[in-house]
């Protein structure tokens, strides 16, 4: 359990005044799922997702996705060797236990589709042959806000492969004047030495995966998520995934927070990050899926 | 706030619901009104489909003014029943197309509620009422729809829970029904023009004023005996009574009142109950004679039973008649004068006639059968045909054309009595009735109109001669169809003569009855019969406000009973901490709304740190109960609940200023 504090204040070295968005992510980690940042460049997403992978110890591959990219630049390809006389398998970077797919959404849904499907399955077919991915595995990605020029967004069903979406935001005075006085985030980053092992992330998963979650805190969640599709202001309601999305990411959260047992502020505190890129608010009363979950955790009570 | 815009659905529905509640004024309204109306509705779903702007307020504006212009010209007043309606269905329909926001939509759901009272102003048949049900569920369900509005929800669910508030909403029904203070007449005193184009007996009678209305199949009166109906020649039910004759057309004036009823009676009375169809004259039907008056019923001169006012919604009333009786035996000679008097200069060949019978029999009775004989001898034809008669209308009928209606007969008949010096007068009225075995009734319709005729003889009085039957017995024992010759030309609807369509009818016409005696008959009288079973004599509006107010509270409470019965047991903790919470609302630190109990429990700790320490306490303890893996001991909420007790008591006490 220090080991992941651990983890969390390596992380807060580099990516200074984001305390609340690191714990977001360590938590996506701890409860299986995959993360997408996404915000405009230049504020630490990408710096986020190496320090991320750096600290705990897992290895780790970039992929920047262009609009050129093919599916076989990330998944691999088999090519014909003279020396052997036949095809070898070239892995791509997607064998990797840290994926960092940088900005998604600039390349097109065909080489989109070839990182997501292997996002689902753990594994990926080439010629054929399927061949597992290693464990664990996570894909950060990180996106642009979609109103950027050049840009393909991500089709509803495919964000919702994301466990949660978080947005970094600018730093405060305080965290952006330490930013500038400070050393060179990738010096920072080279420096970064890692705190876990794999095989702990693993244990931590299977212990968030104990964590209880009680009859009243599944009837609360039960109720956002009838509030979502039940009210009006909602463009679509949360889908039984998203609901066991927040059972995760609750579990992980309260994990985190050193527990065994999750209580109604741990799904308050993930619940933007794990719902906003799955709801659609309605009406020009709500601006944006942030304000949308706000809006979910307002209405619905505590049962 | 403003409200959000209203969907192409809600307003699909919502304009569908409304047309079905005004599709029945259809028929009413003039036509290019009716028209309009739909107009605009395509217009609305139009624009709606295509997505297009609505038309713009001024266009609105000329619109209604042209509306209400076209109204006042074809009404002549923008008041009174049909030409509000007329006003309301226009303004509904340009409602529709300034209709964008929810807002708009719920005014327009609550016009169409009003727009169901309406068709009530014109009928209030059982069938009006099923399909007026219908339009309430619809539009209820178009309110859902409004507020819903979302696409998942589908159009079943709304359907589904519209019935179950209008099914709760059932019991409220009944016990507005039973006990809501009924005023003597109509509540809101339906507008002048409510009983216009109301067919029935007239105050006069000329050739063809009878025979037009016994084509009609619609129901004059239903009549109830007590014990046993009297046999089809004696249900003479007596109307106007028609004195004065100018050569073509019998009339009568306003006769003077009776005080009592003069009536010699030699045999056994009958009683029954008449529920008579509004027909906009004061004439209540009666069996000759009515030897008693219902109440607020007065009797005029001849006999005949009037309502105070006219008979404007359908009227039950009690009475008793004697099948053998003697009127009038003492009659003034002014009075037979008058039944004596001939316009100078008509029908000579009756008149003459007349005179012959007078010669030939000397005394009344005689004089009588001598000129049923003569009708007799004649073989006058029965027709509802007759054909036209010139200026001696009664010399015609006699002598040439040879064949009349029941209205010939009697008219020729009392020209001849008075001729030969016989008192006699026309009286109009119904005769025989259906009687409908399902209801235990007699049906009496505008088809049984019948005109008769009565003599006054020497110690008898006046005596009823009808004669009809002189040429056509079948009239008075089988109806009007059965005294008509074979093959006439008599087009009757379906429901009268063939077999199964008519028991068919005759069904359909008690549970009408029914409907009428138990659903609309509900008047101020049956009220307080029902109060006075149930031991209540008291039946001021107060008391029945009084009631209707407790009996709806207690409906109500029974039905949120059910209701809260069916909830899932709250768990005890919740409770306990409920009660906790609402002790520290009481300080001003409610908990906000969708607040988990440790960040209120923080926030409490920030605002009051003197109780942050029972705060955490009771806190903590909640949260293992609601979210902790425990078990439960017997005493587990007996000790969180002591702890909460305590918490009211030892802490708030020492709050500080």
């Amino acid at each position: 359990m220090n080991k992941i504090e651990t983890v969390a204040s390596e992380v807060r070295r580099i990516i200074l005044g984001k305390e609340r968005q690191i714990r977001l992510a360590l938590a996506c980690l701890i409860a299986r799922g995959h993360l997408l940042i996404e915000d405009v460049p230049g504020v630490g997403k990408t710096t986020l997702a190496h320090a991320l992978a750096g600290s705990l110890g897992l290895a780790f591959q970039r992929i920047q996705f262009t609009s050129d990219l093919l599916p076989a630049d990330v998944l691999g390809v088999a090519v014909y060797s003279s020396e052997h006389g036949k095809f070898a398998f070239h892995p791509g970077p997607i064998f990797s236990q840290v994926v960092l797919a940088d900005e998604v959404n600039r390349a097109t849904p065909k080489a989109q589709s070839a990182l997501l499907e292997a996002m689902e399955e753990h594994q990926v077919t080439i010629e054929g042959e399927t061949r597992r991915l290693p464990e664990p595995f996570f894909v950060i990605a990180t996106q642009n806000p979609s109103h950027q020029i050049g840009t393909f967004p991500l089709p509803e069903s495919q964000l919702d492969r994301f466990l949660m979406r978080i947005e970094l935001g600018y730093p405060n005075a305080e965290a952006e004047r330490a930013l500038l006085r400070g050393e060179d985030r990738r010096d920072l980053l080279e420096q970064l030495k890692p705190c876990m092992q794999p095989q702990e992330l693993l244990a931590l998963q299977r212990e968030a995966q104990q964590v209880h979650t009680s009859d009243a805190l599944l009837d609360y969640i039960q109720a956002l998520v009838n509030h979502s599709r039940a009210s009006a202001d909602f463009a679509g309601g949360l889908s039984p995934r998203a609901a066991l999305a927040l059972v995760h990411a609750t579990r992980a959260w309260a994990l985190l927070d050193a527990r065994t047992h999750a209580v109604p502020e741990d799904v308050q505190a993930i619940l933007p990050a794990v719902a906003s890129h799955r709801l659609h608010a309605v009406g020009d009363a709500v601006k944006g899926g942030a304000d949308a979950a706000a809006r979910l955790l307002q209405r619905v009570a505590i049962p | 706030m403003i409200s959000p815009a209203i969907s192409l659905r809600s307003t699909v529905w919502l304009t569908l619901a409304l047309a079905l509640v005004s599709a029945p004024h259809v028929m009413r309204l003039p036509w290019w009104l009716s028209g309009f109306a739909l107009l605009m509705c395509i217009w609305r779903l139009y624009l709606a489909r295509m997505r297009l702007e609505l038309p713009s307020r001024w266009l609105l504006m000329v619109m209604v003014a042209g509306g209400a212009a076209a109204i006042l010209l074809q009404y002549r007043t923008l008041f009174g029943r049909d030409a509000g309606v007329a006003l309301l269905v226009l303004m509904l329909s340009l409602k529709l197309l300034e209709t964008r926001t929810l807002r708009d939509g719920m005014v327009l759901a609550f016009i169409g509620y009003f727009l169901v009272i309406t068709n009530f102003l014109y009928t209030q048949s059982i069938a009006t009422a099923a399909y007026l049900l219908v339009c309430v569920w619809l539009i209820t369900a178009a309110m859902i729809n409004l507020q819903q509005r979302r696409e998942a929800a589908g159009y079943r669910t709304q359907l589904r829970t519209s019935a179950v508030l209008l099914a709760q909403s059932l019991p409220l029904m009944v016990v507005f029904f039973l006990f809501f203070p009924r005023v003597q007449g109509p509540l809101w005193g339906l507008p002048a023009d409510a009983f216009s184009g109301i067919s029935g007996l007239s105050d006069s009678m000329s050739p063809g004023t009878l025979n037009q209305l016994v084509l009609s199949d619609e129901v004059a009166f239903r009549a109830a005996f007590a014990d046993g109906a009297p046999a089809a020649s004696h249900r003479y039910w007596r109307g106007p009574v028609l004195l004065d004759f100018d050569g073509r057309t019998w009339t009568t004036t306003a006769r003077p009142l009776r005080n009592n009823i003069e009536l010699e009676r030699t045999a056994r009375a009958v009683r029954y109950t008449v529920t008579v169809e509004p027909h906009n004259r004061r004439w209540l039907f009666a069996l000759d004679m009515p030897g008693s008056l219902p109440e607020n019923a007065i009797i005029n001169a001849d006999y005949l039973m009037l309502s105070r006012t006219p008979v404007t919604s359908r009227l039950r009333y009690e009475v008793e008649s004697w099948l053998d009786y003697r009127i009038g035996a003492d009659a003034s000679p002014a009075a037979l004068n008058r039944a004596l008097a001939l316009p100078q200069g008509f029908n000579p060949r009756a008149v003459a006639l007349g005179r012959q019978l007078r010669a030939q029999y000397g005394n009344g009775p005689a004089i009588l059968d001598g000129a049923l004989r003569f009708l007799h001898q004649q073989k006058l034809l029965y027709t509802l045909q007759p054909p036209l008669l010139g200026l001696h209308g009664v010399d015609d009928f006699l002598f040439e054309t040879r064949s009349g209606f029941c209205e010939h007969f009697s008219s020729a008949f009392v020209v001849l009595m008075r001729a030969a010096g016989v008192p006699a007068r026309v009286v109009t009225g119904y005769l025989g009735g259906e009687y409908n075995p399902l209801g235990g009734y007699f049906i009496v319709r505008q088809s049984d109109a019948h005109a008769w005729a009565e003599v006054w003889l020497e110690n008898r009085g006046w005596v009823r001669v009808d004669p009809t039957n002189a040429v056509s017995p079948a009239r008075a024992e089988g109806g009007l169809a059965a005294a008509l010759p074979q093959g006439a030309n008599l087009t009757r609807s379906a429901f009268v003569t063939h077999p199964v369509l008519r028991q068919i009818g005759l069904t359909l016409d008690s549970i009408a009855n029914a409907w009428n005696q138990t659903i609309l008959g509900h008047n101020l009288e049956m009220q307080r019969a029902l109060l006075y079973r149930a031991g209540l004599d008291d039946t001021t509006w107060r008391t029945l406000a009084i009631l209707l107010i407790a009996a709806a509270l207690m409906v109500t409470a029974i039905l949120a009973l059910f209701t809260l019965r069916n909830r899932p047991q709250q768990d005890p903790a919740v409770v306990i901490y409920r009660a906790f919470c609402g002790k520290l609302a009481r300080a001003g630190l409610a908990p906000r709304e969708g607040e988990g109990p440790n960040d209120y429990a923080a926030r409490l700790a920030r605002a009051r740190p003197d109780i942050t320490s029972a705060v955490h306490a009771i806190t903590e303890r909640y949260v293992d109960l609601r979210y902790k893996k425990i078990s439960i001991k017997s005493d587990t909420y007996e000790n969180f609940a002591n702890a909460c007790d305590g918490f009211a008591c030892s802490t708030l006490a020492t709050r500080p200023a």
